[in-house]
């Protein structure tokens, strides 16, 4: 009798709960699906100026702090294509390095 | 009349449009396929392009294309009665709004997801997409000058309203901090918000904020034109997740709580409809009602603002093309719904018809003041809140609108400026601080061009907005139409909205151009050739597209 009442107890707090994860869902999917690709693109921007700190020195732009991003350049590698081609480089800048 | 028959007339009417005429388009004129490829499937990039459930799709193009608009335009035009403001609504909705915005969707899931100016290039011509461009500059222009005017009219008409107001731009910043830098979660923020917002409503009343009618040489009302504007550029500069987001997001709850709270009081109180439903004694100065109705009631019947969200964003997040017709279709029916309150409000909030007579003394005068007026004394007599607070409730709810289609108005005017720059090469022109700039000063002209030195009589150009309004619904209701024609489908629930839209858009002009020179506004003069000019290269252009098309499909069927 006791666990009865408990289960029944138990599905209605779970409904409430599914309810609720539901109704955030829909909530933070109107807050942000408006300005998704705004801030996407706001947060490209600066990571395309960031790949030109961590890539610069290869292409003959002093960087002072070189030796600290040298390390990032094999982590940043992926991105490297898309970068060149949305700055508007058909081909890889980098004579030594071709991606494409 | 009782109110509550109206709004059942127009519910219903406005139910029977979705669940009738929609599905009759969608099945045999647009013919939705439930199995075509989306582009947000397509080229779907977690970006722009992102399949999306249709009732939060559903959600933020409604509150996109809901503004202030629908709420001033209603307001203005039941000056001529309550019946002619009512008919165009509903019908505009049914017939007009409903196939223009659902059929923008259509068109440009169709063609990549591409814009409605884009389209206009593609499927009219380059010359086609030239006049485009020109129009939205020019509904920007008026919208940016219009709605800065309607503000500052709220502000001195209401000043309990302006710490609220002030107050709501203040909770978005920090709504956007919390969520941003400090990850909090939605759910908390958006109870901590409202709760803000509302309680900044209640102490409204009890600390308002008189502008002085005159400082430093200015008028109260030129000083907060100005403030506005600063306002406007300010946040239209800044990184769209620091205000814009967290404040579209409180004006959408502050919409839907609105609209409930209204009809809510409507069904309650069951007002009478003080106004007569056909106004025969308007006051003196007031145009006629064909065809200045068609053009002062924009939003809410058709608007060609609808077109630029549904083929800008909408188009891009369709997760099934069925859902056009509930996204895009409804959309529409929830706008008119909102017109159809404000009608309702502006003619049944009075207690007599001398008060509702001493409200609208004026073409142009009522408006939004009556919408607050109205709908103060309806949820004040409804459900008993305080008839201050009421007042207050609503201007904030109008002027959050207002101000929100500002800075939007003022951002897509700042890229125009900048995409000139580029055409033009003129690099000065591509900075975001002088694109702004040139954009606030182009509507500051406007705005006390129209009204004079203290900008109070900027509501004159409300219905030249409207006109450049339908001359954008035009273009792409023709967008729309050249598709059907390459098609070979029927084309006239198209075609006859364009040509109505047209024909009343170019006699209104017409009209206004002769009272503007009657008056020696020849500022204002110049603004409607302008305008007149464009609505006249929009006809020409619909007559060669619609030939063109129809004789390539005829050499087609020649040559099979």
């Amino acid at each position: 009798m006791h666990d009865d009442r408990d289960s029944g107890h138990d599905s209605r707090l779970e409904r409430i709960r599914a309810w609720l994860s539901q109704a955030r869902f829909f909530a933070e999917e109107v807050y942000s699906s408006r300005y998704r690709g705004a801030i996407a693109r706001a947060r490209r921007d600066e990571d395309d100026l960031f790949m030109l700190l961590v890539f610069s020195e290869m292409m003959g732009v002093p960087n002072p702090a070189a030796y600290y991003t040298l390390e990032l350049q094999p982590l940043l590698l992926e991105r490297f294509h898309d970068w060149h081609r949305r700055m508007g480089m058909e081909q890889s800048p980098l004579d030594h390095f071709k991606c494409c | 009349m009782s109110a509550i028959v109206l709004l059942a007339l127009g519910l219903a009417a406005m139910a029977g449009g979705y669940f009738l005429y929609s599905k009759f388009i969608a099945e045999k004129i647009y013919r939705l396929d439930p199995d075509y490829k989306t582009p947000a499937h397509e080229f779907e990039d977690g970006v722009d392009f992102v399949p999306t459930n249709r009732f939060v799709l559903w959600g933020h193009h409604f509150t996109s294309v809901a503004g202030a608009a629908p709420i001033v335009g209603p307001a203005i035009a039941v000056i001529w009665g309550w019946l002619p403001a009512f008919l165009w609504v509903v019908l505009g909705t049914i017939f007009f709004a409903g196939v223009h915005d659902f059929g923008a969707i259509w068109a440009s899931v169709r063609n990549k997801a591409k814009s409605v100016g884009a389209l206009t290039g593609d499927v009219v011509g380059a010359r086609a997409r030239s006049i485009f461009m020109i129009v939205i500059f020019l509904v920007l222009l008026m919208v940016n000058a219009v709605f800065a005017v309607v503000i500052a009219g709220l502000m001195m008409n209401f000043p309990s309203a302006v710490v609220p107001v002030w107050g709501a731009i203040l909770v978005a910043l920090v709504v956007g901090q919390l969520i941003y830098r400090r990850k909090m979660s939605l759910a908390m923020v958006s109870i901590v918000g409202v709760i803000a917002l509302y309680t900044l409503i209640g102490i409204g009343p009890s600390v308002p904020i008189e502008m002085p009618a005159q400082v430093g040489g200015l008028s109260g009302n030129a000083v907060w034109i100005l403030i506005l504007f600063a306002y406007a550029a300010i946040a239209s500069l800044l990184p769209v997740w620091m205000l814009l987001q967290p404040r579209d997001y409180i004006n959408g709850l502050q919409l839907f709580v609105g609209l409930l709270i209204l009809y809510g009081a409507i069904v309650l109180l069951n007002p009478t409809l003080v106004a007569p439903a056909y106004n025969n004694d308007v006051p003196a100065g007031t145009p006629s009602l064909l065809p200045l109705l068609f053009v002062t009631i924009a939003c809410g019947a058709i608007s060609g603002f609808h077109g630029l969200v549904s083929s800008g964003t909408t188009s891009k997040q369709l997760n099934k093309e069925t859902d056009a017709r509930f996204v895009g279709y409804f959309g529409a029916v929830g706008e008119g719904m909102l017109a159809l309150a404000a009608i309702l409000v502006a003619t049944a909030g009075f207690a007599t018809f001398a008060d509702w007579q001493a409200m609208y003394t004026a073409f142009g005068q009522g408006g939004v003041n009556a919408f607050v007026e109205g709908g103060a004394f309806v949820i004040h007599n409804g459900i008993g809140l305080p008839e201050a607070t009421a007042a207050t409730l609503l201007t904030v709810m109008a002027a959050l609108f207002a101000g929100t289609t500002m800075d939007t108005g003022l951002r897509l005017q700042r890229y125009i400026f900048q995409e000139w720059g580029e055409i033009y090469n003129q690099p000065w022109m591509k900075k975001p601080s002088i694109a702004t700039f040139l954009a606030v000063g182009s509507c500051l002209l406007l705005a006390f061009g129209a009204g004079g030195a203290d900008g109070a009589g900027g509501m004159i150009i409300w219905p030249l907005f409207g006109t450049t309004n339908q001359l954008l619904a035009g273009l792409t209701l023709l967008v729309i139409t050249v598709m059907l024609v390459r098609l070979r489908r029927p084309m006239w629930y198209t075609l006859a909205p364009l040509c109505f839209l047209l024909v009343m858009t170019i006699a209104a002009l017409l009209i206004q151009l002769r009272t503007f020179f009657e008056q020696g506004n020849y500022f204002l003069m110049f603004v409607d050739i302008v305008v007149l000019v464009a609505a006249i290269m929009v006809a020409m252009e619909c007559t060669s597209a619609l030939r063109r098309s129809r004789a390539e499909m005829a050499a087609e069927k020649g040559d099979s």
